[in-house]
């Protein structure tokens, strides 16, 4: 029995029944003995092997995990920037999550294997089984535990647990009481939950082994490849990354113990899924890996130019129609804006400006900063700033980008913003690019607006009205271009003012 | 007798040998002393490296530039027998508005081969000082046309010997004078209203009875019915020695045309040539004399305040070149017109952040206002304005009306447009060091202000408003008591310890920290704090961040509850410092995602995997130990649930939002924090309105075992109804390194911070490591201090915005964030 740490302790319960003659051989094909209580040690904690009941009609293995979060915390090892609350206040100890994953893996590790020298032709059959989950994370609710358990032979009950009784106006928390009914093959059923109970969790991960994909590979072999959401299992399976963006702002966010506010992180709009360009190399290959062990299967879509590369090129073709030999990107973000305006010689002087830290660090990255030939980097600049503060450092440019910035401030901040871009930094030409909201209504799935941190999506009319009177208070004069597929009702997705001084 | 200017530029002139190391050290202090050889040591390791002169050279420069800057007088030793080297350093003076004094140490040539034959290190022999004396012998003849103010010449070893340095003030200087003064704006001729103003001041003739001085920003003259008796009685009042003037750009230009100098007569200038043309001759050479002697700027009151006609701004303050003349009397224009044809000018005020203030005429304009600690007094008395003075070091504003409109203005008057930043990114970027009164000097590290410059952007409310960020506050020591991580009994005898006497226990408030600056109308918004928009308050959480999108219903509900505190106070704006309940108005998103899904997690798991272990028991397996402790679990869990539940209760709109204010932390003139806590809960008690909860608080006499007792049986009956705890402050400011304040939480309070299981593990837990939060809580407590006792004095934005801006910085340094 290991000793308690501290913090919350928790049962992580996941129950497998069968009613094959006799049941009790589900003990031969766990590897586990009925009448026995076995305890096997986790990085995480401890889990606990029993039987309920185990008569010969039927028979149920429980598996028991106690979750220790500070020791979850520090096999997280050193390296994690993370100081929030949530590292100790979380739903680890009791959520069938991946942890759960991990300790079945190690504890029915033959059994997943399908090995069974007691009962070889036991463990090759279909069983009748059930399985049972009583408090499964499931993102994407109910109905998405059925498209993923049902093609696989499982008659799925998914209940929605409500979020607090006492609050029925919350509604129903992201976990289901889950309960699987098939006749199913032992392993195959043990690596279905493998592979599933991490996907539909999706939270933020607490480990990531480089062999991942391997293991993915191993696992859904013989029904992954004819799985009908075969995309959605490897991008979640493999997209869980810990975001480092979220953690140095949740640590903010916090702030001793009023955790009264959550910060969005400022990076990784239109990258949700990597960080880094590594993280995108590896799931590029990781889904080529899966698409060969497919063998083939299903043809890739044909790829449209997405919406922020057409931005981008937008941008770039008016800068280089404006004649703009200098140029500043305000809100640089991850550098692709600056990274393409250093490929293009004719501009000899390129800076880029952002107020997060993090996504600065990024750009050095993703533009090689360090390995840069002199000459380019000597055109280049890189550094942090704030629309909402004066600064020398933005004069002196033939032209300003402002793309998909000035929805992230505040109304009430866009007069600080305006005064810092057109009244002091002044440069010859400024371009602005923000959402159409008009165009919404061309996204299926879109609810509100099109980012979370967007305080605010324009109409043309009102991105004009703004833009005409920035343009009148500090002498310029400004056109407005579409961006994108320029719908005939809503107009384009994205809206462009180019402004220049007169 | 040398005399050379307190900052200047020394520049030593002589040949190798001609003692000009031994000149130095003998009248200089080391540090001020620049040498080639020096210079060249530090670049190549060897001083008589000739192949590093260059190296040496930018080096050199490069520190001399760094010291001038600083405001530090600097002597150059090297030969500078060339004319090429000693244009350099005058440059380099020029750059920094400084003065170039030369001081040529001229002494025969045997003399000088002499000492350098005596000097191992120098071997260079007899031909390299025949050069440098041939140089210098060229030099000599021209030196005086170099560009130095002065070229002193010392002739011989004896006369070097004998030499001693005086220093002379600088012009501008007049820091002895401390006041108090009545600076008194553009008169243009207007003497009737200059005479009104003057008695309105108290002034008796040319004298004040409190022995005042006036101080006139210049521009007395053009435009304006009697540009001769204004002059007359400012000429007087200088004589007297009751007044100072500076020079205006008309007084400048008026010098010229009566000198005869050709000048396009305009602005008024026929006014005043008309008039001084009925004037007597002497009196027309006196007045041109006097307005030929003003100087461009004066640096006051130790350096407080400083009067230039067109402001200045701080790297001018007390140098003098052409183009601080230039500053002074004409601003700092872009090059462009506007529409009216008169000069555009750079707004230099909006980026001032000097200590001293500086006041200044020049531009008309309908009110004065202050900018950065600058302000302009030209209220366009001659356009039918107002001619205004400002007492000085009261910064009272006292004005009269002009009689009438004496010229027409080419434009019309108009308030200056506000400026709707304020703020620059150097006020807040880098490695900062804020002065505090409470706590000395407050380091920000860099990689803090770039974290909190990312919040304060991306969230934060408008900055106007952001005139204080709450401190963090560390809990009590941990207590030893059996069941309990947190108790009174530590904190009282923490106080107790540190000499406090009486500490007051305030109930804390389970809901969302929160500041709520008040106006008592948008009018005093505008004019106290700078917004225009027509809000008159802001509500923000501890990071600045606004409380809900529209905050004005909010803000209007308070200011009518705040509706006492305006006459209890005597001021039209509040800054409270509060506790908005409930919890869930604020941080619904936080409490769902995650204390209520931990809760709805528990309670699905829990009582299953107690039904599964209950039949295995049945079964005869041993799992007695770990049913047990599941089922305890499962109890904390339901603990959990309620503790968090407790803070929740739906809002609708407002309704069932509530404030609850424990602190005044400012309002006019007064940085209020500092009082004693009784007169906070008895002022705030004053406030009768729904939206308003008390703070229920007790005072307890730190020597009084029977007072202790009652406050820590009030705790307990509090946090046994589900009260989060109480915080303990010292009743009056203490300072120093006591805490303002500790909390004591409750033990089902607690669970919400350290999990619902945290009581089994109470051994562990108590291994808390305060120090870093109390050492936290202590700067930030006195940043927060300082950025109110600044707005209270009426600095300027950028100087309240800079501690509150190191607080947010602080809070971004990793700390247990259970604590």
């Amino acid at each position: 029995m290991s000793q308690p740490g501290c913090g919350t302790l928790g049962g992580v319960l996941l129950t497998i029944s069968t009613t094959v003659s006799p049941a009790t051989d589900l003990g031969f094909l766990l590897h586990k003995h009925p009448d026995r209580v076995q305890r096997f040690a986790q990085s995480f904690g401890e889990a606990t092997v029993f039987y309920p009941e185990a008569g010969a009609e039927r028979c149920t293995a429980a598996l028991l995990l106690d979750v220790d979060p500070v020791k979850l915390a520090r096999s997280r090892g050193k390296g994690s920037p993370d100081f929030s609350l949530s590292q100790y206040v979380n739903d680890r100890p009791y959520a069938a999550s991946s942890l759960l994953a991990v300790a079945l893996a190690d504890v029915f590790r033959t059994a997943r294997a399908g090995r069974c020298n007691a009962r070889p032709e036991l463990a090759a059959t279909p069983l009748p089984l059930r399985i049972r989950l009583p408090a499964l994370p499931c993102r994407g609710g109910p109905e998405l535990a059925g498209r993923l358990f049902t093609p696989l032979g499982w008659h799925v009950t998914a209940e929605p647990v409500p979020l607090d009784a006492g609050f029925p106006e919350w509604g129903d928390s992201r976990y289901v009481r889950l309960t699987l009914d098939g006749t199913v093959r032992l392993a195959d059923a043990l690596n279905h939950l493998y592979v599933l109970l991490p996907v539909l969790d999706e939270a933020k991960h607490y480990w990531m082994a480089p062999d991942e994909i391997d293991k993915l590979v191993r696992a859904g072999e013989g029904w992954l490849r004819d799985h009908p959401e075969r995309g959605l299992i490897v991008r979640r399976y493999l997209g869980r990354r810990w975001s480092m963006a979220r953690v140095a702002l949740a640590r903010l966010a916090e702030l001793g113990d009023d955790t009264e506010e959550q910060l969005e992180p400022a990076v990784a709009e239109d990258a949700p899924a990597g960080e880094t360009a590594a993280d995108e190399a590896a799931e590029a290959e990781a889904a080529e890996a899966v698409e060969a062990e497919a063998d083939g299967l299903g043809e890739r879509p044909v790829r449209r130019t997405p919406l922020n590369t057409r931005r981008r090129e937008a941008v770039l073709e008016t800068l280089e129609e404006l004649g703009a030999v200098s140029v500043i990107d305000l809100g640089c973000g991850q550098g692709e804006l600056v990274g393409a305006l250093l490929s293009r010689p004719r501009f000899a002087r390129v800076a880029g400006m952002d107020v997060s830290p993090m996504a600065l660090t990024i750009a050095a990255r993703k533009l090689k900063l360090e390995r840069m030939p002199d000459a380019k980097r000597a055109r280049l600049t890189l550094f942090q700033g704030a629309l909402t503060y004066t600064d020398k450092r933005l004069t002196g440019y033939d032209a300003a980008v402002l793309m998909e910035v000035i929805e992230h401030v505040d109304p009430p901040r866009l007069a600080a913003l305006e005064h810092v871009v057109f009244g002091h930094a002044r440069p010859a030409h400024v371009l602005v690019t923000t959402p159409n909201v008009e165009y919404n209504v061309r996204y299926e799935f879109l609810t509100g607006l099109r980012h979370a941190d967007h305080r605010f999506e324009w109409t043309r009319a009102e991105f004009a009205a703004w833009a005409q009177d920035v343009a009148a208070r500090h002498g310029y004069r400004v056109v407005f271009r579409p961006v994108g597929e320029e719908d005939p009702e809503v107009g384009p997705p994205t809206q462009m003012g180019v402004f220049t001084r007169d | 007798m040398i005399s050379v200017p307190e900052l200047s530029l020394v520049v030593l002139v002589g040949v190798s040998g001609s003692g000009k190391s031994t000149f130095a050290a003998r009248h200089f202090k080391p540090s001020q002393v620049i040498s080639s050889d020096f210079c060249r040591g530090l670049v190549s390791d060897d001083e008589n490296d000739q192949s590093a002169t260059p190296a040496a050279f930018d080096l050199l420069h490069h520190i001399v530039g760094v010291r001038l800057s600083r405001g530090l007088l600097t002597v150059v030793d090297a030969t500078n027998v060339q004319y090429a080297a000693r244009k350099s350093l005058i440059d380099l003076a020029r750059q920094h508005d400084v003065m170039a004094d030369a001081i040529v140490l001229d002494v025969p040539e045997e003399v000088a081969v002499e000492r350098n034959a005596g000097r191992p290190d120098r071997d260079f022999g007899a031909r390299v000082v025949i050069r440098q004396r041939k140089d210098l012998r060229r030099s000599l003849g021209k030196i005086s046309r170099d560009g130095f103010r002065k070229v002193h010449v010392l002739r011989g070893v004896e006369e070097i010997d004998r030499a001693e340095i005086t220093y002379e003030k600088a012009w501008s200087d007049r820091r002895e004078l401390t006041g108090p003064f009545d600076i008194i704006g553009d008169v243009h001729g207007c003497r009737a209203e200059l005479e009104a103003l003057l008695a309105e001041l108290g002034w008796q003739g040319l004298t004040h009875p409190e022995g005042r001085t006036a101080v006139f920003v210049g521009d007395l003259v053009d435009r304006g019915p009697d540009t001769p008796g204004v002059l007359r009685l400012v000429m007087s009042m200088v004589a007297a020695g009751t007044a100072i003037c500076v020079a205006g750009n008309h007084e400048q230009k008026l010098v010229r045309a009566l000198a005869g100098r050709n000048v396009k007569v305009a602005h008024g200038l026929q006014e005043s040539l008309d008039q001084l043309a009925a004037e007597p001759p002497e009196f027309v050479e006196s007045a041109r004399t006097f307005m030929d002697s003003l100087l461009s700027h004066y640096v006051l009151d130790e350096g407080r305040l400083v009067v230039a006609h067109a402001g200045l701004k701080e790297a001018y303050h007390g140098r003098a070149s052409g183009r601080v003349r230039a500053f002074a009397l004409y601003g700092d224009t872009t090059g462009e017109t506007d529409e009216y044809g008169l000069p555009v000018r750079y707004p230099w005020a909006e980026e001032y952040r000097g200590r001293a203030m500086v006041v200044y005429g020049h531009t008309p304009t309908v009110q004065p206002e202050w900018v950065n600690n600058t302000i302009c007094l030209d209220t366009g008395c001659v356009f039918g304005g107002h001619l205004t003075a400002l007492r000085y070091p009261e910064r009272e504003l006292v004005r009269v009306p002009a009689e009438k409109v004496w010229y027409e203005p080419v434009k019309p008057l108009a308030a200056p447009a506000r400026d709707a930043v304020m703020l620059d990114i150097g006020d807040v970027q880098g490695t900062r060091h804020v002065e505090t009164r409470f706590a000395g000097r407050v380091k920000v590290a860099e990689e803090n202000a770039a974290a909190a410059l990312e919040v304060m952007s991306r969230f934060a409310v408008d900055p106007r408003w952001l005139v204080y960020l709450p401190p963090t506050m560390a809990p009590s020591q941990t207590s030893a008591l059996d069941g309990y991580l947190e108790h009174p009994e530590e904190a009282f005898a923490e106080f107790a310890e540190a000499g406090v006497a009486e500490v007051v226990c305030e109930e804390k408030h389970m809901g969302s920290r929160a500041v709520a600056v008040l106006a008592r109308t948008p009018e005093v918004a505008a004019a106290r704090f700078g917004v225009t928009d027509g809000s008159a308050g802001a509500v923000y959480t501890r990071t600045g961040r606004p409380f809900f999108d529209d905050l004005t219903p909010l803000v209007d509900r308070l200011r009518e509850a705040c509706a006492p505190l305006w006459d209890a106070l005597g001021s039209d704006w509040v800054v409270l410092d509060c506790e908005l309940l409930p919890w869930s108005a604020k941080a619904d998103g936080l409490i769902r995602s995650q204390y209520a899904s931990v809760g709805a997690a528990a309670g699905a798991a829990l009582p299953e995997a107690v039904s599964a272990l209950e039949a295995a028991a049945a079964r005869g397996l041993e799992v007695s130990e770990l049913l047990e402790r599941t089922r305890r679990r499962a109890g904390n869990a339901t603990l959990f649930r309620d503790a968090y539940a407790r803070y929740c209760w739906p809002v609708d709109g407002l309704e069932g939002v509530r404030l609850a204010p424990f602190q005044i932390l400012a309002c006019e003139g007064r940085a209020t924090a500092l009082e004693p806590h009784a007169w906070h809960l008895s002022t705030l008690g004053l406030l009768d309105a729904p939206i308003i909860a008390p703070t229920r608080h007790v005072f307890v006499s730190l020597d009084s075992p029977s007072s202790r007792a009652e406050a820590t049986a009030w705790w307990e009956a509090m946090t046994a109804a589900g009260g989060e705890g109480m915080v303990v402050k010292p009743a009056a400011h203490t300072g120093g390194r006591v805490q303002p304040g500790v909390k004591v939480r409750g033990r089902e309070y607690l669970r919400i911070i350290y999990g619902p299981d945290y009581t089994e593990s109470l051994g562990v837990l108590r291994r808390r490591f305060l120090g870093k939060k109390r050492s936290l809580a202590l700067r930030e407590h006195a940043l927060g201090l300082e950025a109110l006792a600044r707005l209270a004095d009426g600095e300027p934005g950028w100087r309240v915005h800079e501690p509150v801006f190191a607080v947010l910085a602080l809070e971004s340094e990793p700390v247990d964030p259970r604590l």
